[in-house]
């Protein structure tokens, strides 16, 4: 494996506000990497700085080892070869399907251009609509059509600029898996911005979360998920609450559910007695009737094959949890719940 | 009133006629071609080309056309001169061409402009990506769309240079309206003549009106 793209300690300003603060990111040939964070958090500014459509202040960007980005010094957008799925699609409305697909392929023959239109048509499902013009295709048709455009040159590196914001939920999540599946088949290295994680799960290999310009932690999603490096990327990523507890031993933390023993605390290195915040993501939580710890119902969202209840302790203390849909309490039932905690999420209070 | 002469005068105005529409089309054409070099200037991040394009249309569109007219048919002659150091007639039809091209170009450039800023900015990003360059980029892509969208508006204008072809009274070419005018007077009977004419300019100038507002609609479904 090689690295395909580099980002070394980039900034950005607009006016006076530092939009990127020296941000670095590594991405392996084939890999898919994804920046994920709310709005404004600047993950498509550091997209259109991968682009060559912003300038960076600070730092440098390199594709294959050779520098493109640098302050005062920029290599043109359309000398990179690096291809761009915009948010709106930017499909070109006076052009047909085929020929928006074939508009980057202008350096090579007719037949050529035509097989490797007919090819990328065939990728995403579209060959039926080949001579349709944009405005005739749904939203999802659109987006393959976007993606397609942007696969055909073969470029070197592809960004996708929150491909997935115009489409409804559904279509979303099978699109995802659709389009990891098209970048794999195309071994394509690619960088998705988004603020959705399930987007993000979907599709990338690495995720980045970011937060004021910076990335907090770069890590697999299962890492993102269940080794969170701060609060911060904890709160974002996944559901969960956070509930006050205490160390009391080397592999014990105390909660409100009890001592919880089998633990790993040692490489938090949290001092025994320190006081602690306990992540408890609703999966931890089991509903268990014959457990002697009760909660109450507070609140249930359907999601079809589980509930998500919000359940309150006796403190009042309220927890999340998944439970499987056929077991239907009302709001305002006492439920038996029991913790099943086989790692420690935990940070200082 | 009477009539009954304007219709053994009607091949001698069809002649101006003539003269009106090749003075319409070609104007028109030129001043397309100069406007869209103008507005590309105006838009350009190069400060020198956009502040000269705007120093430009400003200019025009702050002064009268008869006075471009006028203008250009003295002054034109004589900077070739002073140029060439001899004498090179270019007559009333160049000098009139060039002045409707200059001064029509002022205006087509603001509707070019307000075309190309209405096309979205992604269109341009999207285009880059793929690897073209800014002519490319102009030429396939932002060009063809931002002229669909301003052919109405461009129509327009047109019609309006159509009316202000008769302003090359001034220099005695012969237009439509000068040739209706001076057959009227030759015959004695310029009221009947003025009348006529009006009525020719009203209605082409009308039905074309609509036509363009049906294109309009068209356009924007």
């Amino acid at each position: 494996m090689s690295v395909l793209l580099e980002l070394r300690h980039i900034s950005q300003r607009y006016a006076a506000q530092e939009i990127v603060k020296s941000l670095s990111l590594q991405l392996e040939q084939g890999e898919i990497g994804c920046l994920l964070g709310h709005s404004g958090c600047g993950k498509t500014t550091v997209l259109r700085c991968i682009a060559g459509f912003e300038p960076i202040h600070d730092g440098e960007i390199l594709l294959k080892q050779q520098p493109i980005s640098r302050p005062n010094q920029s290599v043109p957008p359309h000398q990179r070869q690096i291809g761009m799925v915009f948010q709106d699609y930017a499909l070109f409305p006076h052009l047909s399907v085929a020929d928006n697909i074939g508009f980057g392929l202008h350096q090579h023959t007719a037949p050529q251009r035509q097989q490797r239109i007919t090819e990328l048509l065939e990728l995403v499902g579209l060959t039926a609509h080949a001579q349709a013009y944009p405005h005739e295709l749904s939203g999802g048709q659109q987006q393959r059509v976007a993606l397609a455009r942007a696969l055909a040159p073969k470029p070197q590196l592809l960004l996708l600029d929150e491909p997935f914001s115009n489409l409804d939920v559904a279509l979303r999540e099978r699109l995802g898996q659709e389009v990891r599946e098209i970048l794999k088949r195309e071994q394509m290295t690619a960088i998705l911005v988004t603020h959705d994680q399930h987007e993000a799960f979907a599709i990338a290999d690495q995720i980045g979360v970011m937060q004021a310009g910076q990335i907090v932690q770069w890590a697999t999603p299962y890492e993102l998920y269940h080794q969170p490096a701060n609060r911060f990327v904890a709160d974002f990523v996944g559901k969960g609450v956070f509930v006050s507890g205490t160390i009391t031993g080397s592999r014990c933390v105390e909660i409100e559910f009890g001592e919880i023993c089998r633990v790993d605390l040692d490489s938090r290195g949290f001092a025994v007695g320190s006081r602690v915040e306990v992540l408890l993501r609703p999966d931890d939580v089991v509903h268990d009737d014959f457990s002697p710890l009760k909660a109450q119902v507070v609140n249930r969202a359907f999601q079809g094959e589980v509930f998500l209840y919000t359940l309150a302790l006796a403190s009042g203390q309220q927890v999340l949890a998944t439970v499987a849909s056929h077991h239907n309490h009302r709001i305002g039932e006492w439920i038996g719940i029991k913790l099943d905690l086989d790692h420690l999420i935990a940070f200082p209070s | 009133m009477d009539f009954s002469a304007i219709i053994p005068a009607l091949p001698g105005m069809w002649e101006g006629m003539a003269m009106t529409l090749k003075l319409l089309v070609l104007g028109v054409v030129g001043g397309v071609a100069l406007g869209t070099v103008l507005a590309l200037m105006r838009l350009s991040h190069n400060p020198l080309l956009s502040r000269v394009a705007g120093a430009y249309v400003n200019y025009f569109r702050s002064i009268p056309l008869l006075l471009v007219i006028t203008w250009f048919y003295f002054a034109v002659p004589f900077v070739l001169r002073w140029l060439t150091g001899e004498d090179m007639p270019i007559g009333a039809f160049t000098s009139c061409l060039v002045a409707f091209m200059m001064f029509e170009a002022a205006y087509f450039c603001e509707i070019v402009r307000a075309g190309i800023q209405s096309i979205p900015k992604g269109q341009m990003g999207a285009a880059y990506a793929l690897g073209m360059n800014y002519g490319q980029v102009m030429r396939l892509i932002i060009l063809p769309q931002a002229f669909r969208k301003m052919t109405p508006l461009l129509l327009q204008q047109s019609i309006i240079l159509f009316q202000d072809t008769s302003l090359v009274y001034a220099v005695g070419l012969m237009d439509f309206l000068n040739a209706a005018r001076s057959r009227g007077d030759i015959i004695g009977q310029p009221h009947e003549f003025l009348i006529f004419a009006g009525l020719v300019y009203f209605t082409i100038s009308f039905s074309a009106s609509l036509l363009v507002k049906r294109l309009q609609k068209r356009l924007t479904v």
